[in-house]
């Protein structure tokens, strides 16, 4: 049986691991992505979890460790954050270009300089283009289904893709919440044992990574975005199937009180929840707006962010990083998406959120009535910072 | 050399992992160095490529030059994806997922990959206790991109990145001492090997592979196209660098050194750098002086073999 608990975040995403009972775990600590690592370290040195943990000298050697045993057909699972994430950098499109089914836990933090521990989606939106499956959460409860569903996302057959479940760092990561654990036997049932065709075995040798020359490297890649598009499909097939046995569903974009207004709030990860609160307060004022969240962040959900954003005249964006020089990600992909319809709304972008700094009800209620608001979107900024003092 | 005997080519395996067809250059050595040790290898092998020569040789799509199951991924990493590779086949094995049985990791990886860039990887893997072997294919330079220096390229050689010129007479740092760097990890097997020298080589390789633990062996690799010689002579500097104590022969067990082969007397130098363009600039008294310290440190070698 399910029970509802209270638990740190952080040690229910290390518990929901443990359930998908993990051949390799490979990991180097990070603020603030320590609590899943040395949870799972501790399971291990209990003897509740019978997996080969790799204390690695380096996130580098991390997503390389996980190369290797996910290659040679394990189930594999590593976290990090940040500064984490780009040192693994370079490691993650290997991990996608040859289709291997790791599961990674980012909890989301800013990147250097200046220092900071606390949580944006910098480190996200830098490997936005590294092939990896990108999966957004909003909450405890999300988390630990996500995490489990990752695992039958990346070893399905069709899929064998790497997946990366976001949280925020901090305002999720560390927080307690009352959480519902899938019950173990479920799960196992839910999640088939990994199965891997193309694994490094001397019985069926096989060579991976080869070098290509430019006559076979954009056939290569065209085979990899091919497969990279019918992933999709796998995905809600993936989650109906969890909707069925655990109860709670999940869409690529999940829309909150949309239905019929001409204004939208789209935002990605734990802000969300806030943002509906401020959704809430100013229906009950009469104004008009919805909230969108982006669930699926790769592949990106195009058809169904067309679907809700049918008739929405304003589409408010808001970002938790900056794009240098640029506007906000989020809203650069909304623009994109949204270019080839007919009725294009106009797409606000506000970046806000960064570095831990938190937006409150009131906060978002505010951005939102700008966002409303006759603001001249292109007076010389394509974007707009949310509550900076100067 | 005491594995040596008459009848060792007869059992050399005549199996051939590194199967030919390959596109190395002409004379290459490090490809018959790989072409060696894979016949160490047996086919319950996995081989782990760092990016560099042997890699860009061996594996253009849609062929490959490897019989046995193969993975490259980057330049630095080959000790951490083989790390990942060992724990991945313990776990399952443990569970039963797959078979239970004796399967050998291999990474290698040419002197860049492993002096300089893959170094923090190694060291990792190695700190860590991995059941693996790491062979470092030693060219002494970065041949792959060009022949750019390396922490393995020796004094005094000329480099695209360290060359001779009016000002600085080619390398000017000395060739990191590597397998040092392996022992002090406290590893079971640290070995120098060399192409020239093949029944050592394959010996040093399968010795490698039957320690529980992790093994370092680093292989003279002689490189016809950076070090700028003729193309018919890789096997002879193999054998020169060896006799002038450029490149001691050695293992060591558990710490315990000993000499592969000790020359009665040390030929001059001379006549091992007079074969190669890449120590073309140095004058007589700079070969002598990189001479004097390459003397030293054979014998404090020979020493470190006597003493323990
Ligand atoms: C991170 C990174 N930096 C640089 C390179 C370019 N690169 C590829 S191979 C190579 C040199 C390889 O040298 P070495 O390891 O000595 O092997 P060799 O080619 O000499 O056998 C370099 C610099 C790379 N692939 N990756
Ligand atoms: S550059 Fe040197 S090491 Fe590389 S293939 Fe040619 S001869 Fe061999």
């Amino acid at each position: 049986m399910s029970k509802r608990v209270g638990v740190e975040v952080s040690i229910a995403l290390g518990d929901a691991v443990k359930m998908v009972n993990p051949d390799v775990i490979a990991a180097y600590p990070i603020t603030p992505q320590t609590h899943i690592v040395e949870h799972l370290a501790e399971l291990v040195a209990q003897g509740e979890l019978d997996a080969e943990y790799v204390p690695v000298e380096s996130e580098h050697s991390a997503m390389s460790a996980c190369l290797g045993s996910a290659a040679a057909g394990a189930r594999t699972f590593t976290a990090t954050a940040g500064q984490g994430l780009e040192l693994m950098h370079e490691v993650l499109y290997v991990a996608s270009g040859m289709r291997l089914p790791i599961v990674m836990a980012v909890v989301n933090r800013a990147l250097s300089a200046p220092l900071s521990v606390w949580g944006d989606h910098s480190d996200a939106m830098a490997v936005r283009d590294t092939g990896w499956i990108q999966i957004f959460t909003e909450n405890g409860q999300e988390v630990v289904d996500q995490t489990i569903c990752a695992f039958k996302i990346a070893e399905h057959h069709d899929v064998l893709f790497p997946v990366m479940v976001h949280l925020d760092g901090f305002h999720l990561s560390h927080v307690i919440e009352p959480i519902e654990m899938p019950d173990e036997k479920k799960v196992c049932e839910y999640l088939p044992a990994n199965t891997n065709p193309f694994t490094l075995h001397p019985s069926k040798p096989i060579a991976m990574g080869d070098f290509a020359p430019p006559v076979v490297f954009t056939e290569a890649k065209w085979a990899q975005e091919k497969a990279m598009l019918g992933v999709k499909k796998v995905i809600n097939e993936i989650w109906d199937e969890f909707a069925v046995k655990f109860g709670r569903t999940y869409k690529p974009v999940e829309c909150y009180k949309c239905e019929g207004v001409k204004n939208v709030l789209v935002t990605m990860g734990s802000y969300s929840e806030t943002a509906m609160t401020a959704v809430d307060n100013l229906r009950e004022k009469g104004e008009d707006i919805g909230l969108i969240r982006i669930r699926l962040w790769r592949p990106f959900p195009f058809e169904e962010l067309r679907a809700v954003l049918k008739g929405v005249e304003n589409v408010i964006v808001l970002d938790r990083s900056i794009s240098p020089g640029a506007s906000g990600t989020v809203a650069s992909e909304i623009k994109s998406a949204m270019y080839t319809e007919k009725e294009k709304p106009t797409v606000k972008s506000y970046i806000g959120g960064l570095g831990g700094r938190d937006i409150t009800v009131e906060g978002f209620e505010d951005l939102i009535k700008d966002g409303i608001s006759d603001r001249n979107e292109y007076n010389g900024i394509e974007f707009q910072m949310v509550g900076v003092r100067e | 050399m005491q594995n040596l005997s008459i009848y060792a080519s007869r059992l050399v395996d005549k199996a051939e992992p590194f199967a030919p067809g390959h596109r190395a250059c002409i004379g290459c050595g490090e490809a018959l160095a790989v072409r060696l040790a894979a016949k160490a290898f047996g086919p319950n092998t996995i081989v782990v490529n760092a990016t560099g020569c042997m890699e860009i040789v061996a594996s253009q799509l849609p062929y490959t030059s490897w019989e046995l199951p193969w993975i490259h991924t980057l330049f630095e990493n080959a000790a951490a994806v083989a790390s990942g590779v060992e724990v991945g086949l313990k776990a399952q094995m443990r569970k039963g997922k797959i078979p239970q049985e004796d399967i050998n990791v291999v990474a290698i990886a040419g002197d860049g990959g492993t002096f300089d860039i893959g170094l923090q990887a190694l060291s990792g893997a190695l700190e860590r206790g991995h059941n693996f072997l790491y062979i470092c294919f030693d060219n002494e330079a970065y041949m792959n991109t060009g022949k750019q220096r390396s922490s393995a390229t020796p004094f005094g050689a000329s480099t695209t990145t360290s060359p001779a010129g009016k000002a600085q007479s080619g390398q000017t740092s000395w060739k990191k001492n590597m397998p040092e760097i392996a022992v002090a990890h406290n590893i079971p097997y640290v070995a120098t090997a060399s192409h020239s020298y093949p029944f050592d080589l394959i010996e040093k390789v399968k010795k490698g592979l039957s320690v529980k633990g992790p093994a370092y062996i680093q292989v003279y690799s002689a490189c016809p196209t950076g070090w700028r010689c003729d193309t018919d002579i890789s096997v002879k500097l193999g054998r020169l660098a060896v006799e002038t104590g450029a490149y001691p022969l050695y293992e060591v067990e558990n710490g315990k050194y000993k000499m592969s082969l000790v020359p009665e007397k040390l030929k001059p130098l001379s006549e091992y750098t007079s074969l190669q363009r890449r120590f073309r600039h140095l004058k007589p008294d700079e070969i002598t002086g990189i001479e004097a310290r390459l003397v030293e440190e054979f014998n404090r070698l020979v020493e470190k073999a006597k003493c323990l």
